[in-house]
């Protein structure tokens, strides 16, 4: 049950369908806590990226990942742009000119993307940021990838929510959201939010490759 | 949501073609979304950039032109513009002696610039960089992005741009650039909030009682929410945290920086400039040179911010030297 190009495309794709259909719900929360723009910026960049997709299928994954990359860092602006388009990236590059990918390939990506991020961004845990979500969910499939792969992404999509919502109290201490200070606590993080749908739209995209 | 606007998302790209439709004898505009001084570049000379996210008109489009910034980069509204932007601008104002990224003090420059600059060099321009974080309000330590850039940096572009036009190579330039960051330091507050035209509701919500201490200007919340005051307290409000810095001392001589937020009649801020002139004096502390308008804006907000930078002869020198951008213009 290799993962291919295509199957991989479909996540993407799901993912920017996700979204769009979520671009006004992540505006809010950055307007509560930010500078109200991750819902427009992540749209616009993956509105991009879904414009080229078709283009990008012809190398195997890792092309496809860099392609992604390269698309969201000129379209998304922000911190978002280098962040997401670092992940994948980083991703891209950990999958090399393999033209398929056993899910432990596609994991061992994942855990490069998010050192990428870490680098990019320079997040600690508990800092309120994509990486509390990122995090537990890549350690939650580096532990069950052994197992039955659809159960292990359920169990990145669910480490993915918890992450989030476990930071919510937090004060959070990067972008600007850390000029709130105390006023940070209680509000959902923007960037987990959109992180944890990533995760969601993986698990929906791929759960049934078999 | 009440804009004189056509379509959301056409708001940058068609400000930016108003902007060179009415100084195209100052500018031209370079794919994608980059002010060029219409000279550039000039051979021998330091190239001077900026850019950030738009709603901050004139910053920094407005002060593209002679004496001040080469290029400057418009991100969508708020929003940091994207590596490609910086690259291109850094291109186009390279004429062989290297050049400057003025980069005001926000998660999203940082990385954007940072990634432009290693792709920039990578390709054989040499580049400096100064982050410009001027703003008091925010506590600079380990646990938040550090002081955002406000204020300080129009005059920074200003002071930076006189030097590179004198032909000042680019270390010259850079220290000078940091020198200003470093002597620089602002306050800012709104009044109301503002509407970033693709989300269409306001950032955040302000009664009719109430305002904002120490606002960013992404309408990102200040020190604290409390009850309105007349402008003579807010100018105290303003002013004190500045003082308080220790860098401006009994007998310097500073400029003294008014901003209107956007949405904030000249007269008021005049009525602003009037108290912060006297809190001054009472410190025996010199207004040199002033700047009152407004011209590093949050959209429609209304506010006002105070920045006071402590002069030397060196940065007096340049701020008097001739300026020609369609925001700032003397001695020509």
């Amino acid at each position: 049950m290799p993962i291919t190009t295509p199957d991989l495309a479909d996540a993407f794709r799901l993912f920017g369908e996700r979204l769009a259909e979520e671009r006004d719900a992540l505006t809010r929360l950055d307007q509560a806590i930010g500078d109200g723009d991750h819902g427009i910026n992540m749209d616009r960049g993956f509105q991009a990226v879904l414009g080229s997709l078709p283009t990008f299928l012809d190398d195997g994954p890792g092309a496809l990942c860099k392609q992604v990359g390269m698309r969201l860092i000129s379209t998304v602006g922000g911190a978002s742009g280098p962040l997401y388009g670092t992940f994948f990236l980083r991703m891209g590059t950990a999958m090399g000119t393999a033209e398929k990918l056993e899910p432990v390939e596609l994991v061992a990506a994942l855990r490069a993307g998010l050192e990428g991020v870490i680098q990019r961004g320079k997040a600690v845990p508990d800092d309120k940021t994509m990486v509390d979500a990122m995090r537990p969910a890549i350690e939650a499939l580096e532990v069950s990838v052994g197992g039955d792969w659809q159960e292990a992404l359920a169990s990145a999509a669910c480490a993915a929510r918890q992450g989030r919502d476990r930071v919510t109290p937090l004060v959070a201490r990067k972008g600007r959201a850390s000029y709130l200070g105390e006023r940070s606590t209680g509000h959902q993080d923007p960037g987990a939010t959109s992180t944890t749908i990533l995760f969601e739209s993986l698990h929906d995209a791929l759960a049934t490759i078999s | 949501m009440k804009k004189l606007i056509n379509l959301p998302d056409r708001v940058v790209e068609e400000a930016l073609a108003g902007m060179v439709a009415a100084h195209g004898d100052l500018l031209r505009l370079e794919e994608p979304n980059v002010l060029v001084r219409r000279d550039a570049p000039r051979q021998g000379r330091v190239g001077v950039i900026s850019g950030g996210g738009s709603g901050h008109e004139p910053m920094h489009g407005g002060f593209v032109g002679r004496g001040m910034l080469d290029a400057a980069c418009a991100g969508a509204v708020f929003t940091s513009p994207v590596p490609d932007q910086m690259l291109a601008a850094t291109k186009a104002v390279d004429g062989g002696a290297g050049v400057l990224h003025i980069i005001k003090n926000y998660t999203g420059d940082i990385m954007n610039f940072e990634l432009a600059a290693e792709l920039a060099q990578a390709e054989g321009t040499e580049v400096a960089s100064v982050v410009i974080a001027d703003d008091v309000a925010v506590q600079d330590s380990l646990y938040t992005a550090g002081r955002r850039g406000v204020g300080g940096t129009v005059l920074a572009e200003k002071i930076v741009g006189a030097a590179a036009e004198e032909g000042a190579d680019l270390q010259a330039v850079k220290a000078l650039c940091q020198r200003v960051q470093d002597n620089a330091r602002s306050m800012g507050m709104a009044l109301t909030s503002c509407t970033v035209p693709a989300a269409g509701t306001p950032t955040f919500e302000l009664s009719d009682d109430e305002m904002e201490i120490g606002i960013g200007i992404h309408g990102e919340p200040g020190r604290r929410r409390v009850k309105l005051a007349s402008a003579d307290e807010i100018a105290d409000m303003l002013v004190a945290p500045i003082l308080e810095e220790g860098v401006f001392a009994r007998g310097d001589s500073v400029l003294a920086f008014v901003n209107g937020m956007g949405g904030t009649p000249l007269i008021e801020l005049y009525v602003v400039y009037r108290k912060v002139d006297e809190i001054l004096r009472a410190r025996g502390i010199e207004i040199a040179r002033n700047l009152v308008g407004s011209y590093i804006t949050s959209l429609e907000m209304a506010g006002t911010s105070v920045t006071l930078l402590k002069l030397d002869d060196e940065m007096t020198r340049y701020w008097d030297a001739p300026v020609h951008t369609p925001a700032l213009r003397w001695g020509v």
